[in-house]
């Protein structure tokens, strides 16, 4: 079996996020890039098939310039074989898919993160499928193979829904597919000389443009109000904030 | 008989008022099989739906059915695509957007460049209002194949008659601070005084006090009600994540310190099992 395995390459949840260039361009100062958390859990459940159907490769794919490399080499450092970098800036959902789908013929399994943490459009998954015409289910809790079938729990709205569909297929993933994996040691010694292959993007006909990013605006300062003065509370819901 | 009628299930009311129109026609699909809510088969018929009545906008409202289905329309009919779409588009020069990313943190304003457009709108976005249309139903009949059907839903479990905490207008949630699963019936109790949906901190769903799809926060789900009351969570960068965009946010918690108190509207300092119960008869008290 040959799993794909997409990978984002985005700030580290803690960040803060600043803008520069006339709010055009992220602050990357001072922030840690990690692989994408829900690309994380696809990662993870694709080590855990892997070990458990011998004969097995997991590539992983990362769109993104060359500063993405240390993130892609680790995912090779917790257990894939071999990586795909195509060298593009992922400027939006619908290239991302076409420089994905130009790569993940061939593979019966193409899993990815349910959303990037950074433009969390959540479609990437879903694109990949229209585009190569394979089923496409997000976000999977669960994912399990059974012969040429994939069984896979889909959370829906309060609840979650039990699909099945046949391989080849895209699936977004979220917890609780598998357990992060942590990269040992001699998993980052071997990663370093896994075989990392770098092509140039298709081209896409940019089908948006970013104008500008923008913060949230500021909080005001919280009213504090004392423990046995609920009701207090109650009217100010009421009256000032008027949520009630 | 459940009649699926796409445009109710996928177009909420709040888009009609959003788009500052009325649509003057409704178009219902209503074939049996289009019942399950299998995404591909959705998204062909609003393809062919788009084509035949020359949209050149589609509308939905963000959920784990609509989201794909807007994405495969768009790959379908060559449209820009924008999900977590916050506000009313801005036509004075082009066609921008405003998206919400980073999970809360920012906004991102985008133009859509394609003629054709498909916008998914953030959960809570806009308000729910009813204007009084007088649209015409018409069957609508597309020729579904077996490839619409390329996955099988099985079994679908949902809590009922709980309120759906990604639309939630009021939602209250508990972290660590609430010691554990058998203290959430005063929780419950509050949210159930308010017609609120329960949510919880990662800890508490990861620890399973309470099951995953209450868990709110960046690798959660993102709520943004108009009053959000935290008890006993302290407030973590990714938890802010899922509820900065609350309207209104109410922190209860013994710790001072509590980092969550800066990000918050109204605060009480003091002991949940304590405070809670209090709020709940003064509610029902003024109510």
């Amino acid at each position: 079996m040959k799993i794909l395995v997409c990978i984002s390459h985005v700030p580290d949840t803690t960040s803060r996020i600043n803008f520069i260039d006339n709010n055009t361009r992220l602050d990357t100062n001072g922030v840690q890039f990690i692989i994408g958390p829900y690309d994380d859990y696809a990662l993870a459940r694709a080590i855990e098939l892997k070990e458990s159907n011998p004969g097995t490769t997991v590539t992983v794919l990362n769109v993104g310039p060359a500063e993405t490399e240390p993130t892609i080499r680790k995912a090779l450092a917790i257990g894939a074989d071999d990586a795909i970098r195509i060298n593009a800036e992922p400027t939006d959902s619908f290239f991302v898919a076409s420089q994905i789908a130009e790569h993940a013929k061939g593979y019966d399994l193409i899993l990815m993160g349910r959303e990037s943490i950074d433009y969390n459009s959540g479609v990437v998954h879903a694109m990949v499928g229209d585009l190569l015409g394979l089923p496409s289910v997000s976000p999977v809790m669960k994912l399990d193979i059974e012969g040429t079938k994939v069984k896979m729990t889909r959370e829906i709205e309060g609840g979650k829904e039990q699909v099945e569909a046949s391989m080849p297929l895209v699936a977004g993933c979220q917890e609780p597919i598998a357990e992060w994996k942590i990269p040992n040691m001699r998993g980052i010694m071997s990663a370093k000389t896994k075989p990392l292959k770098v092509v140039e993007p298709i081209s896409v006909t940019a089908s948006i443009a970013l104008s500008n990013f923008e913060l949230p605006a500021p909080k005001g300062a919280v009213k504090m109000i004392p423990a046995d003065a609920v009701a207090d509370l109650v009217a100010k819901l009421k009256n000032e904030a008027k949520v009630l | 008989m459940l009649r699926l009628l796409y445009w109710a299930r996928l177009m909420r009311p709040r888009c009609n008022n959003w788009v500052n129109m009325v649509h003057q026609k409704v178009l219902h699909a209503a074939d049996a099989k289009l019942e399950k809510g299998v995404i591909q088969a959705y998204a062909s018929v609003i393809t062919k739906a788009m084509a035949d009545e020359n949209a050149e906008i589609l509308v939905l409202a963000n959920s784990s059915l609509a989201t794909p289905v807007a994405a495969k329309v768009a790959v379908k009919t060559g449209a820009s695509f924008a999900s977590n779409v916050t506000e009313l588009p801005d036509t004075t020069a082009g066609f921008k957007v405003k998206r919400s990313i980073y999970t809360g943190k920012a906004f991102c304003w985008q133009e859509l460049k394609n003629t054709k457009k498909v916008i998914a709108i953030k959960k809570n976005a806009a308000e729910i209002t009813e204007g009084g249309g007088n649209a015409t139903v018409t069957p609508y009949q597309v020729a579904l194949t077996d490839a619409d059907f390329n996955t099988t839903i099985l079994s679908t479990e949902k809590a009922t008659g709980d309120v759906l905490l990604p639309e939630a207008e009021i939602v209250v949630s508990g972290g660590r601070g609430m010691k554990g699963p058998e203290h959430w019936g005063i929780l419950e109790e509050l949210a159930k005084t308010l017609g609120a949906a329960t949510g919880c901190s990662k800890p508490v769903s990861d620890m399973n006090w309470r099951p995953h799809h209450e868990h709110v926060g960046q690798t959660g789900i993102k709520v943004a009600p108009q009053l959000y009351i935290a008890v006993g969570i302290s407030g973590a960068i990714q938890h802010l994540a899922g509820v900065n965009s609350s309207k209104c946010i109410v922190v209860i918690n013994k710790d001072p310190e509590a980092p969550f108190f800066k990000a918050a509207d109204y605060g009480i300092v003091g002991d949940a099992f304590d405070v809670v119960p209090k709020l709940t008869a003064a509610i029902k008290a003024a109510l």
